[in-house]
This record gives C-alpha cells, sequence and structure tokens, in this order.
C-alpha cells in the first residue's frame, strides 16, 4: 500500500518523459522551419537513443557495483552476448547468405523474424506485430544468454573480491571477444566482420503506403524499453532482495551473521545485473544496426563505469542523469574541439582530431577529485517529494 | 533451567597451523545469561564466530536444541534461531536505523512491524532515529541497533560478542539492563566479555578462558568471588585490562 503510493509518481514521471520523447521526435512533421536541432538528422537524437541505451547498462552496472559492492568489469562481455544473440536470431533467413557471405552461408537458418512473420504475414500491421514480437523475445533472450554465461563464470568468479573480481570479469569479457572473433566460429558470429540487416530502431518508425515516415518512434523505442528494464531494477533494489544487496555492500560478514547468504545473493545481483547488460547490448547493437566484437572492448566498460562513477555510485538517477550528460559530451558538445576553429580570422591553438578526448579527460579527473561522490551521491531524485516542493511554492504564490 | 539449549563438545578451531580454541566443553541452558569472559586471544570470538558458522571447526560437535548445527552454513543457523551480535558492532552504516532492523529479520517476512515496535520499546532512542543512516549513530546507538537488529530474528538464543567494547561505562550499564530485560523477556543469552565484572554481575553463569581452555566454571557469584578471577580479570573495580 505505502509502497505503490510511493511509486505512483515515477510510474507517471516515466510515462510523460515518454510522451514528450514521441512529441520532441515528432516535432518536425507538425511545424515547419524548426532550427536544425529538431531536425530527424539532428544530433540529439543520436545522443538520445544511445543515452538511453547506455543508461540501462549504466544502472545495470551501479547495481553490481553500487548496490552489491561488487566490482565487476564484464559489461562488455555480456552486452557483446547479447547483441550477438539478438542479431543472429533477428537476421531474416533470405539475407543470412549475403552477411555471411565470407563463410558460404551461416550455420543455422533460424530467424525468429522469419518465424512471426510466417504466423502474421510480412506487410502492414501483421507485419508490425511480428517484428514487435520478434524483437521482443529476442531482446528477452539476449538478456537470458547473457544471463546463463554469467551464472557459468559467477560459480568459480564470485568468491573473490574487490580488485581480483574486477580482473576476473574482465579477462573474461576479452576472452569472449576473442572467442567471438575466431574465424573457426565464422559460420555462427560471422568472425570479425559484423553482422548486419536486423531490424533496428527506424523500423519501428510507422510508414505510409508510398514509403513516407509518418509517424517516428525510432528514439521512442529505445526510451521505453530501457525505462522498463530500469524500472523492474529499481523495484528490485527496493525490495527485500535490494536490502540484503545493499547490507552486502555495506558488510559482508554482518550480512552473513543475519542469515543472508552472500553466495546466492551475489549471483542473483551478477546474473540480473548481467541480464539487463545482455539486453543493453541487444540494444546497442539496434543502435549501430550492427554486432561487431571490436566494437565491445574494455574501453566501452570503462566508459560505462565511468557514468556510475560521474553519476553517483549507488544511485539510479545518478546513473540515468551522468548518462545523458555523458553521451551528450562525448557525442555532441565537446565534438566542436576535435576540428579546427575560428574566431574571426584567429586559428584557436591546440584544436585538432583528438583534442576533445584530452578535455574530456581533464573533466572527468577534475569530477574524480573534486567531486567523487558524484552527481547524486547515493540519493535518489525523489519526484513525489519534487512535486510537493513544487506545490507548496505555488500554494505560497498564490 | 534443566533444558539444555547449546551444548558444545571438545570444540577445537584452527587459523592454518594455530590452534585458537583446544577442545572446550560448553552448556547454555535455555533462560540462562552465560557468559564467557577471558583476556584477549583467549579463543572467545573464535568460539563464537564458529557457533555461528562464520568458521568451520576443527574438531568437536555443536549441537543446538537438539540437532547437529557443526559446520552449518550461517544461513541455515540462523533460521533455526540462533543469532549473533557480532564484535564491534558491525551495523550496516548506509542503510537507514529501519532497514538494517529488517535486515535482521530477513530469514522471515511476517509481522515485520510488530518486531519493530519491540526492539523499539527496548532502545527507544533507536526509534527516534529510524530515518537515519547507521552510520550517523552515536557508538552507544549503533550497539543499541546491532542488538535490536539480532532480536529482530526473533533468537532463542542471542550471542553477544563484546557488548562493552569501546563504550562509556553509562552506556554499558544501560546496554546490560536490556540485556536483562532481554533474557527475563525469555531470549537465552549467551555473552562473550572482556569486562568480567558486568559480565560475571549479570551473568547465571560463567567461564573463564584461558589460552584456548576453559580454566573454571562456575555461577556468576562464585566467579566472582573466586580469588583466581579477581586477581586475574578483576583486579581493577572497573574490570576491563
Amino acid at each position: 500500500m505505502k509502497q505503490s503510493r510511493k511509486s505512483f509518481p515515477v510510474f507517471i514521471g516515466i510515462a510523460i518523459l515518454l510522451l514528450l520523447v514521441i512529441l520532441l521526435e515528432n516535432l518536425s512533421a507538425f511545424i515547419p522551419n524548426l532550427p536544425q536541432v529538431f531536425q530527424p538528422t539532428s544530433p540529439l537524437f543520436t545522443v538520445l537513443k544511445k543515452a538511453a541505451v547506455y543508461s540501462l547498462v549504466a544502472v545495470s552496472m551501479n547495481l553490481l557495483n553500487g548496490f552489491t559492492g561488487l566490482f565487476s568489469l564484464g559489461q562488455a562481455g555480456f552486452m557483446l552476448l547479447g547483441a550477438y544473440t539478438y542479431a543472429i536470431l533477428m537476421v531474416p533467413a533470405v539475407q543470412k547468405e549475403q552477411v555471411y557471405y565470407l563463410f558460404g552461408g551461416c550455420a543455422f537458418d533460424f530467424s525468429l523474424l522469419d518465424m512471426f512473420e510466417g504466423i502474421f504475414g510480412s506487410g502492414g500491421a501483421g507485419g508490425a506485430i511480428a517484428m514487435i514480437l520478434a524483437c521482443l523475445i529476442a531482446l528477452i533472450l539476449a538478456g537470458c544468454v547473457a544471463g546463463f554465461f554469467s551464472y557459468l563464470i559467477g560459480i568459480p568468479v564470485l568468491r573473490l573480491k574487490s580488485d581480483y573480481l574486477a580482473i576476473a570479469t574482465l579477462g573474461f569479457a576479452e576472452i569472449l571477444r576473442a572467442i567471438f572473433q575466431w574465424q573457426k566460429l565464422g559460420k555462427v558470429t560471422n568472425g570479425a566482420n559484423m553482422i548486419k540487416g536486423f531490424p533496428t530502431f527506424s523500423n519501428f518508425n510507422i510508414t505510409n503506403g508510398s514509403g513516407e515516415t509518418v509517424l517516428r518512434l525510432s528514439t521512442f523505442v529505445p526510451f521505453l524499453i530501457s525505462a522498463l528494464c530500469i524500472l523492474v531494477i529499481v523495484l528490485l533494489i527496493n525490495s527485500s532482495y535490494g536490502r540484503a544487496f545493499k547490507s552486502i555492500r555495506d558488510d559482508e560478514i554482518a550480512a552473513e551473521a543475519m542469515g543472508v547468504s552472500l553466495f546466492k545473493h551475489k549471483m542473483m545481483s551478477f546474473v540480473i545485473s548481467s541480464f539487463f547488460a545482455g539486453v543493453g547490448g541487444a540494444l546497442f547493437a539496434m543502435y549501430v544496426a550492427n554486432a561487431q566484437a571490436k566494437a565491445f572492448t574494455s574501453v566501452m566498460t570503462y566508459e560505462i563505469l565511468l557514468i556510475v562513477v560521474i553519476g553517483g555510485i549507488g544511485s539510479v538517477s545518478g546513473s540515468v542523469i551522468a548518462t545523458f550528460l555523458y553521451v551528450a559530451c562525448s557525442e555532441w558538445w565537446l565534438r566542436f574541439l576535435d576540428s579546427e576553429q575560428y574566431l574571426g580570422s584567429f586559428q584557436v591553438p591546440l584544436l585538432r582530431n583528438g583534442f576533445r578526448m584530452v578535455v574530456f579527460s581533464i573533466v572527468i579527473m577534475v569530477i574524480v577529485l573534486f567531486f567523487s561522490q558524484g552527481i547524486m551521491g547515493n540519493r535518489e531524485i525523489n519526484i513525489g517529494g519534487l512535486l510537493k516542493k513544487i506545490s507548496k511554492r505555488s500554494e505560497r504564490r498564490s | 533451567m534443566s533444558d539444555t539449549l547449546l551444548q558444545i563438545k571438545e570444540l577445537k578451531v584452527k587459523y592454518g597451523g594455530i590452534e585458537a580454541v583446544r577442545g572446550i566443553d560448553l552448556d547454555v541452558h535455555a533462560g540462562e545469561i552465560v557468559t564467557l569472559i577471558g583476556a584477549n586471544g583467549a579463543g572467545k570470538s573464535s568460539t563464537l564466530r564458529t557457533i555461528s558458522g562464520l568458521v568451520k571447526p576443527a574438531e568437536g560437535n555443536i549441537i543446538f536444541d537438539g540437532e547437529d548445527i557443526t559446520g552449518k552454513d550461517p544461513t541455515q543457523i540462523v533460521s533455526k534461531g540462533l543469532m549473533m551480535v557480532p564484535e564491534g558492532r558491525r551495523i550496516f552504516p548506509n542503510l537507514t536505523v529501519i532497514e538494517n532492523l529488517k535486515i535482521g529479520a530477513y530469514l522471515r517476512k511476517d509481522d515485520l512491524e510488530k518486531d519493530i515496535e519491540m526492539v523499539y520499546g527496548y532502545f527507544p532512542r533507536l526509534k527516534e532515529r529510524s530515518w537515519q543512516e547507521g552510520g550517523t549513530l552515536s557508538g552507544g546507538e549503533q550497539q543499541m541497533l546491532a542488538v535490536g537488529r539480532a532480536l529482530m530474528g526473533r533468537p532463542k538464543l542471542l550471542m553477544m560478542d563484546e557488548p562493552s567494547l569501546g563504550l562509556a561505562p553509562i552506556v554499558v550499564q544501560e546496554i546490560f539492563k536490556i540485556i536483562r530485560r532481554i533474557n527475563e523477556a525469555g531470549t537465552t543469552v549467551l555473552l562473550i566479555e572482556q569486562n568480567a565484572n558486568m559480565a560475571l554481575h549479570v551473568a547465571d553463569r560463567a567461564y573463564v578462558l584461558e589460552n584456548g581452555k576453559i580454566r573454571m566454571e562456575g555461577t556468576g557469584k562464585e566467579l566472582l568471588e573466586d580469588e583466581k578471577v579477581r586477581a586475574a580479570y578483576l583486579g581493577s573495580t572497573s574490570g576491563s585490562n
């Protein structure tokens, strides 16, 4: 009773956010002559899509690092598993020959998309239902594959502590990446080449008969999926399991003495975190429209770790906010640092390709040195409390 | 009083090659307060950690409530009704007081509200601080929280490892008063203390542990009057060494 009343404003907040995303995305259709920023080709939407995907991965990493106190660096590996699972399951059989041409076709011709199109038909509303269902199931399976492998690796690895756990999970992710690039597995993973041809976010845009886009949903879809997944994680954190996770983080021995089974709960947190990392990986594949092992390096893990640290270890809303800021900076706002800029006829020194990363590194160092708590520390944004404050303020005014 | 709740037979605990506990026998009857006193390194904490399953014994048996619990997991042992207040309090610093208490009742889900009220009955100060994070409490309050957290598991036997550690004498007295009240309400208590004076005053029976072996046992009163105990553990009136 209490719980539902508390989470009600959160649901409303998420619903409003999702509506705003749809509106923003379709603004250009209603209002002509909008500034370039709101055009569908604007970097704004690239940033929003990528940030939606990354925020899910960041929150899943925070569940492990921030709430359970397990310092794991295997996130990119589980994303890779998710991305490949999604890609392999979703490439239509007709396209497999072409995608796997170096290896003379794929080892198995099964495609979820084909299967559902066989049931619902491939055109019109039937095709849409087929694609949505196939996507959903492929996303869930992507998570399950990542979760399954994390369970296997968790049995030996979760007995390790702090740094050792980080090294072991990092190594696992790197090994996975090497295996997926192995030529001998080419018939399944397409070797070091990318897998393409599966449905991406832009496939969710609704088009009319003549191929014109009527309603854009390509930014809304990653937002919706991420929001749902993050919501599940938040509900888990606020449940009694979440409390047990936090007790393990705070003091393992005391938690054990209270009857909290360390291994069981660590495993649970690890598998759930990896499940959502897998879903995040599949979303990432949809975002970049391909799946390729070389994208999922340890650099990606560090990027996500950085987001978690900037947002505040142990804060879900902090992770989400930090993701959007981080992605916006790295993909958009700081882009100008990478090309030569002129103030009048004066060429600004130092600005050239790669300088963005220098500035970025300095910003990060400053954050880590002077704001080690991150944006939110371990607090959360409290929408209910915020609404109360606003209504109080407006009462005072009137 | 004759009902044996906890029985330890020939218990030995080793860390690597070092024998911390070298074969002790110990009984706790239902409804008693039993204390185990001894100097640093006598093996008190090792005994307690072994009973609660955090350390596996090298030899010997631990029988609780008629069941052999030797070498079982802490989770199983806690679920049988054996809770521990660990040494140095070890509350969860980033969880609120209420969350700390709820973790104490982790293995059962029923009737938490009633038990929280029961704990607040013993420690009204915790109620005022219920939404504060554990780490912001004072030492005495943290000890109260640690005891309250263990009580949330509705233990048949409550084991306490040095509840007086690092606390002001007034706070220690308060804690010991509450230990007695908890015992009067029906919980058996096994108390481990360096503060022999306080412990012997509150205990029904006591064991003196020295170098991993039991040197002496008797009622609290007997040991308080014993010459050797007085010389070794009660040299000063404060009792701590």
